[in-house]
């Protein structure tokens, strides 16, 4: 009995815990907790503005004047929701905004994925001399003026497309994917010539829907970069009609020069700064909501995505 | 070159015929070449406006030279000086604050015992960085304004409210914090991913020799971290003009009450070039004063990374 027992340990798969670096080291856990709390507060504080904008959007006048220090939701008014879904100007910029964002991610990948395949092929005569061009652009350029003047060449003055086209590639994603795209093994592409493929069908059948969550990651950070364009609207847009959500929240939260439609009414209610700035909060909050939805997806794929690009050749 | 292999040819293949067998590459390049041509390197063609007095009628090819003047007036433009020191103040402040805290953060979530929360405190802290300048600039506005929340705290407790945002003595302070704010998520996440790459049994045999927690971050986890540290200061540098401009940030949130110190080159050049309608050559010589730097500063930084025994970047 003995012996079939001993036998029996022996050959027992034991479950191992995972391996971490952390120990029953004697102070272990103290510096745990403190580090744990240290975080903690640290998160609280980079929060809380959120927060307070959140609590600050659902307002109501009364709310207000009874409380001057407003940290809790002690109203759920959406009175300045509604304030804001009546303004033709917010929906107008709105829709740019919206617009932008899908013609200028569009513009963005379909550059970014060419460059950065027909990039990646090491063999490819002249492939060294474009890299760098394309690298000293990251550290060079030719300053505001001159850019002013060759936009104003090609006529995008005051034209939608002007906060879609100049911003057609930002280098550092197309050198990050670049090197993704090197790292995929060159014998699926070989054998795919071997039966017969050109390199564009390699790129649109294999390379690409391989790679779908890597494309996706940079879509996204495409998508946030063209939603909270704004520089170039400054620059070249003139027209009130065209002007992106965030040069329209500009002018209500910064510049003051956005006039709300209601606020005429709202001006003969004595409270009218309160009024205002619990619409400032809702524009903020509507302005994010995009951005708070993708955000979850992105997550996932950060860290890859940056340690992929740090590879190098 | 390409392989003899790939091209199925006994002898090193012509340049011609390699660059036939790439064709449908260079097809590909085309509209990423011409968008560079256009809006990268073309505006750096007009960079010769920097040399010339530019006449709006004649463009910039019919405006006449006037070889350094426009640097020579430069020398003597108080406000053009003042923007000049406040970016280098700006820049190095940026350094000396900014930079260090996503490394910090980094070795302290490595340090962290708690798995999940890790990844949550990451997720929350990233967040700021997808929100425009403008849009955090509004939050700040409300929350450091005279009836802003904090200001509403500290007079409960009987202090005098600060203006945050329109004393010239604390607004770069102001800037520095709000920097550190929106970016030290995202830019801890390149040094988080390098912690992850030490193996766990380099920690495992420092425990055995007795090495306490401190000792394993000195000899462990700073030299894992220490060579993405020093590529990242290298770009931190060749890009240290841009940085103390900080554009985005300090026109959103700037003023007059404060232009003294925190005017930067970058928006120095926006304001006069766009509201006082200065001579175009002027400040194209201010923009291509700032770049050249810029070019300047990333070959000094290459270089004194590679003499500290890292790997440059080029």
């Amino acid at each position: 009995m003995n012996n079939t027992e001993t036998f029996l340990e022996e050959n027992v798969i034991k479950i191992v815990p995972k391996r971490t670096r952390f120990g029953k080291q004697k102070g272990d856990t103290i510096i745990n907790v403190m580090i744990t709390t240290l975080l903690v507060i640290l998160a609280v504080v980079a929060m809380f503005p959120f927060y307070n904008v959140l609590v600050l959007s659902f307002a109501s006048v009364k709310g207000m004047a009874e409380h001057s220090i407003y940290l809790l939701p002690y109203t759920f008014d959406l009175t300045s929701y509604g304030k804001l879904f009546k303004e033709t100007s917010f929906y107008r910029a709105f829709g740019v905004s919206v617009f932008v964002t899908a013609m200028g991610v569009a513009l963005n990948m379909f550059l970014s994925v060419t460059g950065a395949y027909a990039l990646s092929k090491k063999g490819m005569p002249g492939r060294n001399i474009l890299l760098s061009l394309v690298l000293f652009t990251m550290f060079f350029s030719g300053g505001l003026i001159p850019f002013y003047l060759v936009v104003k060449s090609v006529n995008l003055v005051n034209n939608i497309l002007v906060m879609v086209i100049p911003t057609g590639v930002t280098t550092m994603y197309l050198i990050i994917m670049k090197n993704y795209f090197n790292t995929i093994p060159a014998s699926i592409e070989e054998s795919a010539k071997v039966d017969g493929a050109n390199d564009m069908y390699i790129l649109l059948k294999i390379v690409l829907p391989i790679s779908k969550p890597f494309i996706a990651t940079f879509a996204l950070f495409y998508a946030v970069d063209r939603w909270n364009e704004w520089y170039n609207a400054l620059i070249f847009i003139s027209d009130s009609a065209k002007i992106p959500l965030q040069i329209y929240l500009r002018g209500l939260l910064i510049n003051m020069s956005v006039q709300l439609s209601s606020s005429a009414a709202a001006v003969v209610d004595s409270k009218a700064g309160v009024g205002i700035q619990a619409t400032q909060m809702a524009s903020i909050v509507i302005s994010a909501i995009p951005i708070m939805c993708i955000y979850p997806f992105m997550q996932k794929h950060f860290a890859r995505g940056i340690m992929v690009g740090s590879i190098k050749e | 070159m390409t392989s003899k292999k790939e091209l199925g040819v006994t002898r090193n293949p012509s340049i011609l015929k390699t660059i036939a067998y790439y064709k449908y590459f260079y097809l590909m390049l085309i509209p990423v070449i011409v968008w560079y041509a256009v809006f990268a390197y073309a505006p750096m063609y007009g960079i010769t406006l920097a040399f010339k007095s530019f006449h709006y009628g004649k463009g910039i090819i019919g405006s006449p030279w006037i070889g350094i003047q426009n640097f020579v007036d430069l020398t003597s433009d108080t406000a053009f000086w003042n923007a000049f020191k406040n970016t280098v103040i700006i820049s190095l402040g940026k350094l000396l604050f900014h930079f260090p805290t996503p490394i910090i953060l980094a070795i302290l979530l490595n340090e962290m015992y708690f798995r999940r929360a890790k990844k949550v405190l990451q997720t929350l802290l990233t967040f700021p960085h997808f929100i425009s300048w403008i849009v955090l600039a509004g939050i700040m506005t409300n929350i450091l304004g005279q009836s802003g929340v904090v200001n509403q705290i500290i007079s409960t407790f009987g202090g005098d409210s600060i203006p945050f945002l329109s004393d010239a003595s604390i607004f770069r302070p102001v800037i520095y914090g709000s920097h550190i704010w929106k970016e030290i998520g995202w830019d801890s996440i390149i040094y988080i991913a390098a912690l992850a790459g030490i193996p766990v049994e380099l920690y495992e045999a420092a425990k055995i020799d007795g090495a306490n927690r401190w000792q394993q971050i000195r000899y462990i986890t700073w030299p894992g971290i220490r060579p993405t540290v020093a590529i990242l200061f290298i770009l931190y540098i060749g890009q240290m003009l841009n940085v103390g401009s900080s554009f985005d940030q300090i026109f959103n949130l700037y003023s007059s009450p404060v232009y003294g110190v925190a005017d930067t080159i970058d928006t120095f050049v926006y304001r006069t070039t766009f509201t006082t309608g200065a001579n175009f050559g002027y400040m194209t010589a201010v923009g291509f004063l700032k770049s050249g730097i810029n070019v300047i500063m990333i070959y000094l930084a290459n270089k004194l990374v590679s003499k500290a025994g890292e790997q440059g970047l080029f």
